[in-house]
């Protein structure tokens, strides 16, 4: 098991390093001209020339991945050409939110998805069940950022009341969370559903009950924990549509986050802010995929992937 | 001598391995199991009408969605403007009905690029292994490692915005997926029997992949591609709306639904139909794609 953890561990670097490797060529691979894009279109030619000294534009890519490493490994990731603030203060300071919304988000989507898919289950074709399911196809197939628009509509602007927009209080969250988490809660009441069903129909699910087992235990105890497996997986995958799904919700409810901030950055041309704010993202979500994938070797112990045999 | 007769083999291998009235029957088997599956048939009717709105938009409504009419600007639903009209003045059903060609033409024009890219890598990187293939893996864990609509969004932000670029963005988002999925299937048509009597007789490895290989690797992907078209029309709109995508006074959905925002306490229509118009297109696609999946595979259901 640890050898698979660390192995699992090393297969993360070439990951990252590869990740670098292309936020690194974001710059590069602007078409034309990539300092005087990032000058923009009215930029004296003297700036122009600023830019390109800068970002050692003129030197070879090798030097140019050289130096970005180093200072990368130091923490340097640059400053903003639009407020010249370090790259690192800027994102330091939105990365809090963008973690506590998708967090929020995704509690919000596994206890309405997992609850959903269980009662789904265990009653199978019932009013309940169709309409859950009903609403979960309409829930990954509704735009994250219309969902965002109508609960600002109906709760705030006619209602009155939540909040539209911003940060401050637990009243702010709720329409951002509420509407990240609604696709990933209609994943999951069907995955869910689907893998309690499979368990279910199991033979030792049978034998529990002829135990005399109540129903709630052979929900709770035998069914639910096995069904859990594939739960857990889609949780951690669906951790990164959330981050991406995050950089929409954060620009319909003006929430100060990374994927906002990133945006915002695009459009201003700021790219030492957009490398930073996808490099942020990126290992963050690695780093997700490699605890769900440890989580999930604990979980289920017959993936032992070649290591020594487990029980 | 003996190549003449190698030759010959082939042909008559290829020949019987798609003759027509089989192929035929397969089609409509599927097509079978699709009409019995009601929610796939809505899903259908669904596209169906949007394509017809796409191609026929002139004739259904009198309206340019682009021209303006200042003096009509931010009109309610009426009989004249069914889903009123925007702060331009212009038609907004009119802008929905035009929108369809750009979700639809975003939809599948990129997917036709990730699965262009990604389908022969895929092949190569299963079929042949060894270190090409580890080489792909790892570009494609790299690529993995941005989540979601995050790498479309990286694309945008080095190629500029705009509608083409979102379509490349999105369609290069989309390889991954496809590499993964025909790396899959060939692995797993790989070690056949027939591939090594195909093997034995001579014929080139080309030929194996494209004859004999791909024809059953095509279930998985027409399903997927079914799938990914409607996440490739919800990335896109979410690239619109973001202002990274169509620009104005393009009538594409995400984009008309991110300006609406500013008049959602007075016309809230501005908002809500543009939403829906891709929620239905988007369902449409799923639903078609669930019961494809269903249709081509029924033991697919325990799959996910």
């Amino acid at each position: 098991m640890y050898g698979y953890v660390i192995r699992r561990l090393l297969l993360a670097i070439p990951v990252l390093i590869g990740v670098s490797i292309l936020v690194f060529a974001i710059i590069r691979f602007i078409p034309g001209d990539p300092a005087r894009a990032i000058a923009g279109v009215h930029a004296s030619p003297e700036y122009i020339e600023q830019v390109r000294r800068e970002l050692l534009l003129d030197e070879g890519l090798h030097v140019q991945y050289y130096v970005y490493m180093t200072n990368l490994l130091q923490g340097d990731l640059g400053r903003s050409t639009f407020t010249n603030r370090p790259v690192t203060v800027e994102l330091a300071q939105r990365f809090p939110n963008t973690m506590v919304l998708a967090v929020t988000a995704m509690v919000i989507a596994s206890i309405i998805g997992m609850s959903a898919g269980i009662v789904s289950a265990t009653k199978r074709y019932s009013l309940f069940d169709n309409f859950s399911m009903l609403a979960a196809l309409v829930g990954v197939a509704a735009p994250v950022f219309w969902l965002g628009v109508m609960f600002q509509l109906l709760f705030s602007v006619q209602l009155g009341w939540l909040p539209s927009g911003g940060i401050g209080t637990w009243k702010h969250l709720v329409l951002p969370a509420l509407t990240l988490g609604l696709a990933t809660a209609a994943l999951l009441a069907r995955i869910t559903r689907s893998s309690m069903l499979e368990v279910l129909g199991q033979d030792y699910i049978t034998t529990a009950r002829s135990k005399g087992l109540i129903e709630r235990v052979v929900i709770n105890k035998h069914a639910f924990k096995n069904a859990l497996i594939p739960v857990v997986t889609v949780i951690g995958l669906q951790f990164g549509t959330l981050l991406g799904g995050a950089v929409l919700t954060e620009t319909v409810f003006s929430w100060p986050g990374i994927g906002r901030l990133m945006v915002d950055s695009i459009l201003a041309r700021d790219y030492p802010v957009v490398q930073g704010a996808v490099l942020l993202l990126a290992v963050f979500f690695v780093m997700i995929n490699l605890v769900v994938d440890i989580i999930y070797a604990f979980l289920d112990p017959r993936i032992s992937y070649g290591t020594k045999e487990v029980e | 001598m003996e190549k003449s007769k190698l030759d010959s083999l082939s042909k008559l291998d290829a020949t019987s391995k798609l003759p027509t009235p089989k192929r035929d029957t397969e089609l409509r088997q599927v097509w079978r199991h699709l009409r019995r599956n009601r929610l796939a048939m809505v899903g259908l009717a669904v596209l169906v009408l949007f394509l017809l709105c796409a191609i026929f938009a002139p004739f259904i409504t009198p309206f340019d969605p682009i021209k303006t009419d200042f003096g009509n600007a931010l009109q309610d639903p009426s009989s004249e403007n069914l889903l009123g009209t925007d702060w331009l003045g212009r038609d907004s059903f009119s802008r929905i009905l035009y929108g369809s060609r750009i979700s639809l033409a975003i939809g599948l024009i990129s997917v036709t690029i990730g699965m262009l890219i990604g389908v022969p890598i895929g092949a190569l990187s299963g079929y042949y292994g060894g270190r090409f293939d580890i080489l792909i893996q790892r570009i494609i864990d790299i690529l993995i490692a941005f989540p979601g609509i995050l790498l479309a969004i990286v694309v945008v932000a080095v190629l500029g915005v705009g509608v083409e670029n979102v379509m490349i963005a999105v369609g290069i988002a989309s390889v991954p997926i496809y590499t993964r999925l025909v790396r899959g299937s060939v692995l797993a048509v790989k070690e056949q029997g027939y591939i090594a009597a195909a093997k034995a007789l001579g014929i080139g490895d080309a030929r194996i992949i494209i004859r004999h290989i791909m024809p059953n690797c095509l279930g998985p992907i027409i399903v997927q591609s079914t799938f990914q078209i409607a996440t490739a029309i919800l990335w896109a709109a979410g690239l619109g709306f973001l202002g990274l995508g169509a620009q104005p006074p393009d009538p594409e959905w995400g984009a008309m639904l991110s300006k609406g925002r500013e008049y959602i306490r007075t016309s809230h229509h501005l908002t809500t139909y543009p939403g829906l118009a891709i929620l239905f297109m988007v369902l449409g696609f799923n639903l078609l794609g669930d019961g494809l999946r269903d249709a081509l595979d029924p033991r697919s259901r325990k799959h996910r």
